[in-house]
């Protein structure tokens, strides 16, 4: 939709054509230009929400927006390819098509927030800092990974950033305690320094029961938490409307929870609604996110994604909505790089993650030992202790 | 149908095909198997036969279900268009969306929900879509279905419960899509817990678990969906719940299991029988409770020794039960101390899963520790 809507820039749109045509030299004026679009309007419920129809960004920030979902896809592009050539073994579940969530949440919220999802996680791990190898190397098994190679990819972990879960729904309690934590904390912080917690689910996770108890209990202790419904329209093979009687997840906090329905295939709409979203959860507890989105692949590397949805539906989405293309236009719209400058910027992009790979495969494997490691600690030594059948059987690392 | 069934399959197929390779004890190896050879006598051998992999055995066991009792009804996520196991493959299209039917993605309600069926007196068989994901269905389980009739002093039931679950290592399932979790269902009386290893068993034990007059949870070992086809029945038949079979008679050792890790112990004993010279009794539990402690009990009492093996981890999985009951029973005939082989006491893990299992060599190494004690 966005990707129609043409700017209204405030400074000079037409950057002189000579300074764009060097590749990489995109002028700090275009950067620094003010530029104002219109977003998909919020459907709120028992809030206002954000109180805005257009958000204002810089050319700096759309091109960082640009380069982040560029990146963000190609991570997911070369995993795809590296489970194909049977580097990946297991479990693989690609967030492409759903870049703008990680994109606008981060542009919101701190970095101090903590951020729980499902096995879905690569990339919003990537938001949070992650380096690419660091990503790479853990779906390949490698020492180098987040989680040393023992998660996988449905178990990512990293600052503020606390997986990667693979039991559906699971996390949404979860998230609710680390907002307990956070609630505890902020009596005595500063404004500026208080925090939040944000759980983020699919649409299928939305009927799992733990789920509403989490909305009751952080409702109940004001918690600050959001809670995010990434509604991509399916679960599996299953489409949001089979197994969801509400779909309309803005609107299902117990009718106390304020909810907000946000375009999250436009960066700047999920930025708006996290701003709200973050000081509303300080100011008045819990408020839910529903991100509409896509899932251009199948649920995991088993599923080809095409016996329950036509191609045509797919491609759809990827011509009239796709994030990528959507900051391109904008971009090019505002005379702030043009497509020969994004096409190099990508290439760079590609070549980086390319070269992570590289340096993935070329970390070992943990040795076997690592098997008993992790799993209980002992008090004293704060060393690793794993249970024997009987006391004398049990190890002290 | 099948191209359907790899849309929603959410388990890599080819970890499927390598693991189930691999459980079946073939890999790489030309020992001649026996266990495929046994004839069961609850399984008919007269009527037509067809030729099926266990998946295909689960769906025609259904098939029947429903076809005999216009009270069954078969549920659970994706189940509708066949499961991610393909299971339930064309039954929606045979017996209509009233009967079989996807669920949302909710355990502890598709439990809860099965169990409402049958306190009315339905045929609930609901499918949990991998045994990994029945904790947040455990509650229901344990303290509605199991303590339903005792606590109603008998004038409410959910017999007419059975839930499905796939359970076991695949080669690549991590943590989430390879455990066992038989045993903390077996601390519960009130419920039946079977699992079958091979088509044949894989339909007779399921329909006697659907007819059986108690909750009964069934777990099919996933490695073996795809794994070698056998001659199954087309007509209805029911393998007793309760009951193991000996697998092969042998005088020196009784080796227990059941599931897909009957086919590692195969491996195992013709290891040592060719290594060793000795004589290995194997018996395939087939149901976890109530379990055949008579056969078990006769067996070790003729041969002195045993060796219990599960994929489970080792402390309080089921194997410590079988042994205790070994000890408390056999033991002025042992001649020496009972093996568990199992999984270790850690997490299902993801890239340690060849160190985690209960593999031939390590159960190898039991038989031979029970022999030369
Ligand atoms: C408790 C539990 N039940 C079932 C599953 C199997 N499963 C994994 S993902 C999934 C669908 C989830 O869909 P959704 O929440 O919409 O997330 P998406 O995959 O679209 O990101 C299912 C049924 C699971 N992992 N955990
Ligand atoms: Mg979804």
């Amino acid at each position: 939709m966005f990707a129609l809507a043409r700017a209204s820039a405030s400074a000079a749109v037409a950057a002189p054509a000579a300074a764009r045509a060097a590749v990489r030299c995109i002028s700090d004026a275009a950067l620094a230009q003010e530029l104002t679009f219109p977003i998909t309007p919020f459907k709120c419920h028992l809030t206002d929400g954000p109180q805005v129809e257009e958000m204002t960004t810089t050319g700096a920030e759309l091109l960082e927006f640009f380069k982040l979902a560029v990146h963000y896809r190609r991570l997911e592009l070369v995993a795809e390819s590296a489970y194909k050539q049977q580097l990946i073994r297991g479990f693989c579940h690609l967030h492409i098509g759903q870049e703008a969530i990680p994109i606008g949440m981060e542009a919101a919220i701190s970095k101090a927030d903590s951020v729980i999802t499902a096995y879905r996680c690569h990339t919003l791990l990537k938001a949070r800092g992650a380096s690419d190898v660091e990503i790479l190397a853990e779906l390949l098994g490698r020492e180098a990974g987040c989680s040393r190679g023992k998660g996988g990819s449905m178990h990512m972990y990293g600052p503020e950033f606390y997986g990667g879960n693979g039991i559906v729904g699971a996390q949404i309690p979860i998230g609710a305690g680390l907002a307990l934590a956070h609630k505890h904390a902020n009596a005595k912080a500063a404004d500026d320094a208080k925090r939040i917690a944000v759980a983020l689910c699919g649409d299928g996770a939305v009927p799992q029961g733990q789920v509403h108890e989490a909305f009751n209990m952080a409702a109940l202790w004001k918690l600050p938490v959001i809670f995010c419904v990434e509604d991509n329209q399916f679960g599996m093979g299953t489409s949001v409307s089979r197994s969801n009687a509400n779909t309309e997840f803005y609107t299902i906090g117990h009718g106390v929870i304020p909810g907000v329905q946000v375009d999250a295939m436009d960066p700047l709409a999920v930025k708006a609604a996290f701003q709200w979203a973050r000081q509303a959860t300080i100011d008045n507890g819990p408020t839910i996110l529903q991100l509409k989105t896509y899932r251009y692949r199948g649920h995991s590397m088993s599923d080809p994604g095409t016996s329950y949805r036509t191609r045509d539906e797919v491609k759809e989405v990827q011509k009239s909505r796709d994030v990528i293309e959507g900051i391109r236009a904008r971009v090019i719209d505002a005379g702030i790089a043009d497509a020969a400058e994004l096409k190099a910027i990508e290439k760079d992009i590609r070549k980086t993650v390319e070269a992570a790979l590289e340096e993935a495969k070329a970390s070992s494997e943990l040795p076997a030992s690592e098997l008993i490691t992790d799993i209980y600690v002992d008090k004293e030594s704060q060393k690793g202790f794993v249970r024997g059948v009987s006391l004398d059987k049990s190890w002290v690392l | 149908m099948l191209r359907l069934s790899r849309a929603v399959c959410s388990m890599p197929t080819r970890a499927f095909a390598s693991t189930a390779v691999a459980a079946a004890g073939s890999g790489g190896d030309k020992l001649p198997g026996f266990v495929h050879k046994v004839v069961d006598e609850d399984v008919p051998q007269d009527g037509e036969m067809v030729e099926m992999n266990l998946f295909e055995a689960v769906n025609a066991a259904m098939d029947v279900a429903l076809d005999t009792d216009e009270t069954a009804c078969v549920f659970g996520e994706d189940v509708a268009f066949g499961g991610v196991f393909r299971c339930s493959m064309n039954l929606m299209e045979k017996y209509g969306k009233d009967r079989v039917f996807s669920t949302p993605l909710s355990e502890q309600g598709i439990a809860g929900f099965a169990i409402g069926m049958a306190a009315m007196g339905s045929t609930a068989i609901a499918e949990i879509q991998f045994a990994d994901y029945i904790f947040p269905a455990f509650d229901q389980i344990v303290n509605e279905a199991a303590k339903y009739r005792y606590r109603s002093g008998g004038m409410f039931d959910v017999g007419g419960l059975t839930i499905r679950s796939p359970y076991g290592a695949v080669g690549h399932g991590g943590l989430y899509h390879s455990q066992s979790p038989e045993a903390y269902f077996s601390h519960t009386p009130g419920l039946k817990v079977v699992i079958p290893r091979s088509p044949q068993q894989a339909k007779g034990l399921l329909l006697s678990a659907i007819r059986d007059p108690n909750p009964v949870l069934v777990f099919e070992p996933k490695a073996l969906y795809r794994a070698a086809n056998e001659p199954v029945p087309v007509e209805d038949y029911e393998i007793p719940l309760g009951k193991a079979q000996v697998l092969k008679e042998g005088s020196d050792v009784t080796v227990v299991g059941y599931g897909a890790q009957i086919y590692v112990l195969e491996q195992a004993i013709l290891m040592a029988e060719k290594e060793l010279g000795i004589s290995c009794e194997l018996i395939d539990l087939r149901s976890i409770l109530p379990w055949d402690k008579d056969t078990v009990i006769d067996s070790v009492n003729k041969t002195g020794r045993a060796v219990i093996s599960h994929e489970a981890p080792k402390t309080s999985g089921f194997a410590a039960e079988v042994s205790s009951t070994i000890q408390e029973a056999c033991f002025l005939n042992l001649e020496s101390p009972i093996q568990r082989v199992c999984g270790w006491d850690t997490p299902f893990p993801l890239i340690f899963e060849p160190v985690y299992v209960p593999d031939k060599h390590r159960v190898f190494e039991g038989i031979k520790a029970a022999i030369e004690f």
